[in-house]
């Protein structure tokens, strides 16, 4: 394969700039760039030249060996001043001086996949590291690199084979009188069962981590839910985006709370009325608070009786608390109690996330809900008795079939297709 | 000088099979054999089909081979194994008298067009410019064909051993094939050993059989080949007994005077079909093994044990044999004996089922590291039609491991290997829902058409058949109702506001053909053998329509063929393990290499990319 590079880090105005380069050449064109090269991941300042001998910067330069390298290739990196100009000369220098090919968007990370350096779950984890922009973000995103997906499938996959090896032995060898299984194979289903059902339960909040956590703020108009988001907005260093005006019923602001990535939602004032716009406004505040994660209730502290149902999932806070001096209440003018606010929900969020589960995409999701589908057809034909084998065999046959998408064991052309265009140019 | 079109070497299952088969595809045929008296002759046990093994009986039936029909002319006893559970894993089985088995096999052969047989013992492969064209006859003249096919059975390199005892053999009482296994060897093909066993012959007269519990056969008897419409010679019982801690004490005493546990045997045995000593070993908490009966004839003498296969000397094959309930007084007509032969690693084979390094020639039966006469069997059918397509510089047939165990196995066997004796097993058939044995004829037969295999009576009897399954099918499908219609008819049914075909209600428990017929008098009209059938495909319906789109996936990566001569170790990036094994396994499509072991996704798309950028650099 040939020999390609790619600026590393991000493009602009930056202190340091890094360049990769992977391939066969890519040892030679850094000797020949840096006059010698430093021993093997060994960090060490270098000249480098043109092939005219003109200086290009001093940078630098650090080398990794085939097999041990991020794409599984002779790897060179040139960490070199981050002016644009400079980059631009490093950069021309390889593609003409030394006729290297400017990588595609995601090539060196499909190198390291073609060279068996990464699965495909540990490939989309790389994918989320890069893009990961908060701390919970960035330790799930580590763990499943570290191959933990791989892990747990490769456990399932064991019991479902133990199974399927035990039913297919009732089919094939009737003759030997090898007695019955039933016990045996319906414990080896129900702990991959177990297992699927329980990482399904966590996996819509660890989608959160990945996607944001939504927090609806609601309660009567006037109830100082805008205030309350300013304040929240307020602080300025925790602001990520704010998509403000998204519609004209619900406000987003996005933001980073204890190491969570959360968008707020300000929805329309509830209150009863006959003004129909107003109405449909309400109603879709509604419905989106609904589906978000966690439920803000504020209850300002000048109205006596509740006009919200609430349930558990739901934080009820006393706001304008300032009104009437309430200790535990909060108020977005004095700044009262908004800390407070903040540990709580990021305790609710942690809390959410605490199951110790690995899989995160929709895609992971699909696999296993197909997993578990057919785990539970055949627990329930054996548990009814009197089963038809080859049915149960099939079902369990799905079931592993599901899981080996799972970490790309098969049918993967699609989701490489898919992953690889979210990649951007040199990671 | 005589010149054949295809001759095949070996008159056992696996060449009768390919003789015919060449035959019927119009090809001169030359079937050079031992002895004239090798055709249809059964080595071991005298029985065909069982699970896996009766689907491939009905998969040469279902191509017009002769082993189905035999086996029906033969059939003493018929047993439809695993009757309990769903029709995609039974296995139709018959226990078969040797005689009437050879009677059978030997008038096909001598009714069969274009194909002659030649007595004699096969040499040395005639080779020229890198191919096979023929074969050298004991008498040292030779036999010039465009295609050769190579069944040697047991006998390349054939060596018997009982007890300490050994001799260079075929099968006991015939000479081994010693010259062609030097010359083989000599061309520096990929070769092993291997073993099996069988076990001592009994007396019939000589067995208590009124103390012994008897197994008789079928009421309703599943036959083998889908030609044969009622039962052709008389049944018998067969009997039951088993082994004792008294027997196992004396096979345990003996062990080191067993060939296959002395030592003396290098090749690997197969571990379903263990010996006596194995199971011993093995199993050594178990106390008792059961033990078959089985006659070999009607008019036979002869008793065939199944269960205690062993090597041991005869005189404690005769000790641990008369501690058995039944056998007493019983007499040993033959002893049991182990024999070790030559076989081909079959990976040096392409789906043809030709050597990919010796074009011209090809390989079936034993020789490829199966057992059993079935495996043999379908291996020699494809060799022989594929040979017959070479001859005639045609395209050679290629079965998928989604239409036939015959396709199954032929994959199994070139992409992995064996490392024991291969033999069929549902389980090995991911698509077993759909590859029935009760419906090898409509997923064969079509095709055996187009090849031109099939004879004018299957053709006749086929279309006939199929007319009445399509009206069938079609009359259910057209027929609808609701789930009102239904339920007014006294029926229960989920209201889900669907309308069902007949057809699908047909899929659904409680809905037979009884409760149709009270919704259309119509479907009265139609037969009882179409309405099984139909029941049968229902049973899975909902199965196989989910498993569609995974056999179009295989189907689609069967068809990306992973050119002959590939360099794996010029692929960058394939890490070099993998690219060792595929050198190895030599995989002849991108379905076969996705299932090596250890087969990632990104090898995978880098073979792909490498074998297209080949095909483009071809057609361009
Ligand atoms: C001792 C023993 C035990 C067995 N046990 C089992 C068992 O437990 N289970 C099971 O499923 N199967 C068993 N079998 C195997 C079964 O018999 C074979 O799998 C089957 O017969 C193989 O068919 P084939 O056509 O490949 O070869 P065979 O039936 O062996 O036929 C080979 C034919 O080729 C002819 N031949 C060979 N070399 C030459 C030559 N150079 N020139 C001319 N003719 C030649 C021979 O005369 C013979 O007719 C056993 C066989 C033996 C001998």
């Amino acid at each position: 394969m040939d020999t390609i590079f790619a600026l590393a880090s991000a493009r602009g105005k930056s202190g340091v700039s890094v360049i990769r380069i992977s391939g066969t050449r890519a040892h030679d064109v850094a000797r020949a760039m840096a006059g010698s090269l430093p021993p093997l991941r060994q960090a060490t300042l270098r000249m480098l030249r043109n092939e005219a001998g003109e200086r290009l910067d001093s940078a630098l330069v650090l080398t990794f060996a085939k097999g041990a390298s991020f794409t599984g290739e002779d790897v060179a990196e040139l960490m070199v001043h981050g002016s644009m100009a400079t980059v631009a000369a490093v950069e021309r220098c390889l593609a003409v001086d030394h006729g290297l090919r400017l990588a595609q968007p995601g090539e060196f990370t499909r190198r390291a996949l073609d060279n068996g350096i990464m699965d495909l779950t540990q490939v989309e984890a790389l994918s989320d590291l890069l893009e990961a922009e908060t701390e919970s973000q960035r330790r799930q995103a580590l763990r499943i690199l570290d191959g933990a997906i791989g892990r747990v499938v490769g456990v399932w996959r064991r019991h479902l084979v133990k199974a399927a090896a035990l039913v297919e032995t009732a089919i094939d060898f009737v003759e030997e009188d090898v007695g019955n299984f039933d016990t045996q194979i319906l414990a080896e289903l129900r702990a991959v069962e177990g297992g699927v059902q329980s990482e399904l339960a966590g996996q819509r909040a660890r989608e959160r981590i990945q996607s944001g956590f939504e927090v609806a703020l609601i309660g009567p108009v006037n109830a100082g839910k805008s205030s309350l988001l300013n304040a929240l907005a307020g602080r300025d260093a925790a602001i990520i985006s704010d998509v403000a005006g998204t519609t004209r019923d619900v406000l987003e602001v996005r933001m980073d709370v204890g190491g969570f990535a959360v968008t707020f939602l300000d929805t329309a004032g509830l209150r009863d009325t006959t003004e129909e716009v107003e109405a449909i406004g309400i109603a879709r505040g509604k419905a989106r608070a609904e589906q978000a994660d966690l439920r803000i209730i504020l209850h300002p502290a000048d109205q006596p009786a509740m006009m919200i149902e609430t349930t558990d999932r739901d934080l009820v806070v006393r706001s304008k608390a300032d009104i009437n001096a309430m200790p535990n209440g909060i108020s977005a003018h004095t700044g009262q109690g908004v800390d407070r606010l903040l540990d709580q929900i990021t305790e609710r969020l942690s809390a959410m996330t605490a199951r110790d589960g690995v899989t995160v995409r929709e895609r992971h999701q699909q696999a296993m809900q197909q997993a578990a589908t057919a785990l539970t057809d055949a627990i329930d034909k054996i548990a009814e008795g009197d089963y038809i084998a080859e049915l149960v065999a099939a079902d369990i046959r799905i079931a592993i079939n599901a899981l080996d998408v799972l970490i790309g064991v098969v049918d993967v052309e699609d989701v490489l297709g898919d992953i690889f265009s979210s990649f951007c140019i040199g990671k | 000088m005589k010149q054949y079109d295809v001759i095949v070497v070996g008159g056992g299952h696996a060449g009768v099979e390919a003789a015919l088969a060449a035959g019927r595809m119009g090809a001169k045929t030359g079937l050079v054999t031992f002895r004239k008296d090798d055709l249809g002759v059964m080595s071991c046990n005298p029985a065909f089909g069982g699970l896996g093994k009766g689907h491939l009986v009905r998969e040469i039936d279902a191509l017009d081979g002769a082993m189905g029909r035999a086996s029906d002319y033969a059939a003493i006893q018929y047993r439809l194994l695993n009757r309990s559970k769903g029709p995609a894993v039974q296995g139709p089985r018959v226990q078969a008298d040797r005689v009437r088995y050879r009677d059978a096999i030997r008038h096909i052969v001598a009714e069969a067009p274009n194909v002659d047989v030649i007595e004699a013992e096969v040499t040395a492969l005639e080779l020229e410019g890198g191919r096979v064209v023929g074969v050298r006859i004991g008498d040292d003249s030779a036999l010039l064909a465009k295609a050769v096919v190579l069944t040697t059975g047991t006998f390349l390199g054939g060596k018997v051993f009982i007890g300490d005892r050994s001799f260079p053999a075929g099968r006991m009482g015939n000479a081994a094939s010693t010259v062609l296994a030097q010359q083989l060897r000599g061309l520096g093909l990929p070769m092993g050993r291997l073993k099996t066993g069988t076990p001592p012959r009994l007396r019939s007269s000589s067995i208590d059989w009124d103390m012994l519990e008897t197994q008789p056969g079928d009421d309703i008897p599943a036959y083998m080949s889908f030609l044969t419409n009622h039962t052709i010679a008389p049944q018998i019982a067969c009997a039951i007994t088993h082994t004792n801690p008294e027997t196992h004490q004396i096979v345990r005493e003996n062990l080191s005077r067993s060939a296959m546990y002395g030592g003396q045997i290098e090749g690997v045995g197969p571990r379903y079909c263990p010996s006596i000593e194995d199971k011993i070993t093995r199993f050594a908490d178990k106390d008792s093994h059961q033990i078959f009966l089985e006659p070999e004839g009607l008019d036979s003498d002869t008793v065939y044990p199944n269960g205690i296969s062993t090597s041991l000397p005869a005189e404690v094959q005769e000790a641990y044999v008369r501690t058995i309930r039944g056998l007493q007084n019983v007499e040993i007509l033959q002893p049991g004996y182990a024999i070790e032969y030559d076989y081909l690693d079959p990976r040096a084979l392409d789906l043809s089922l030709q050597l990919s390094a010796l074009p011209g020639l090809f390989l079936a039966g034993q020789i490829n590291g199966t057992t059993g006469y079935e495996e043999a069997g379908a291996q020699g059918l494809v060799a022989g039609l594929n040979a017959a397509c070479m001859a005639f510089d045609r395209e050679p047939l290629h079965l998928s491991r989604a239409d036939s165990y015959i396709g199954v196995m032929i994959d199994d066997l070139t992409a992995r290997g064996v490392s024991e004796p291969y033999r069929m097993f549902t389980s090995r058939a991911e698509y077993r829902l759909s590859l029935r044995a009760d419906n090898a004829d409509q997923r064969l037969t079509p095709l055996g058409q187009t090849l031109g295999c099939i004879g004018d009576g299957r053709r006749v009897a086929f279309e006939e058949k199929n007319g009445r399954l399509q009206s069938a099918r079609a009359k259910l499908t057209a027929k609808t109702f609701t789930p009102g219609q239904l339920r007014n008819a006294g029926y229960k049914i989920s209201e889900d506001g669907t309308r069902r075909t007949a057809l699908e209600l047909l899929g659904l428990p409680g809905f037979g053909f009884d409760v149709l017929e009270t919704l259309e008098p119509d479907f009265k009209t139609i037969d009882e053998d179409t309405r099984a059938q139909l029941g049968r495909e229902m049973i899975y319906a909902a199965y196989l329509t989910r498993q569609e789109s995974q056999i179009a996936s295989l189907r689609a990566d069967e068809a990306r063929a992973i050119p002959d001569g590939i360099d794996y170790s010029a692929i960058n990036g394939l890490s070099r393990e993998l690219a060792d094994k595929l050198s190895r396994s030599k995989p002849k499509s991108i379905a076969q290499a996705g299932r090596i072991d250890g087969m990632t996704p990104a090898a995978l798309v880098l073979i792909l990319a490498r074998i297209q950028a080949v095909g483009r650099r071809e057609s361009a």
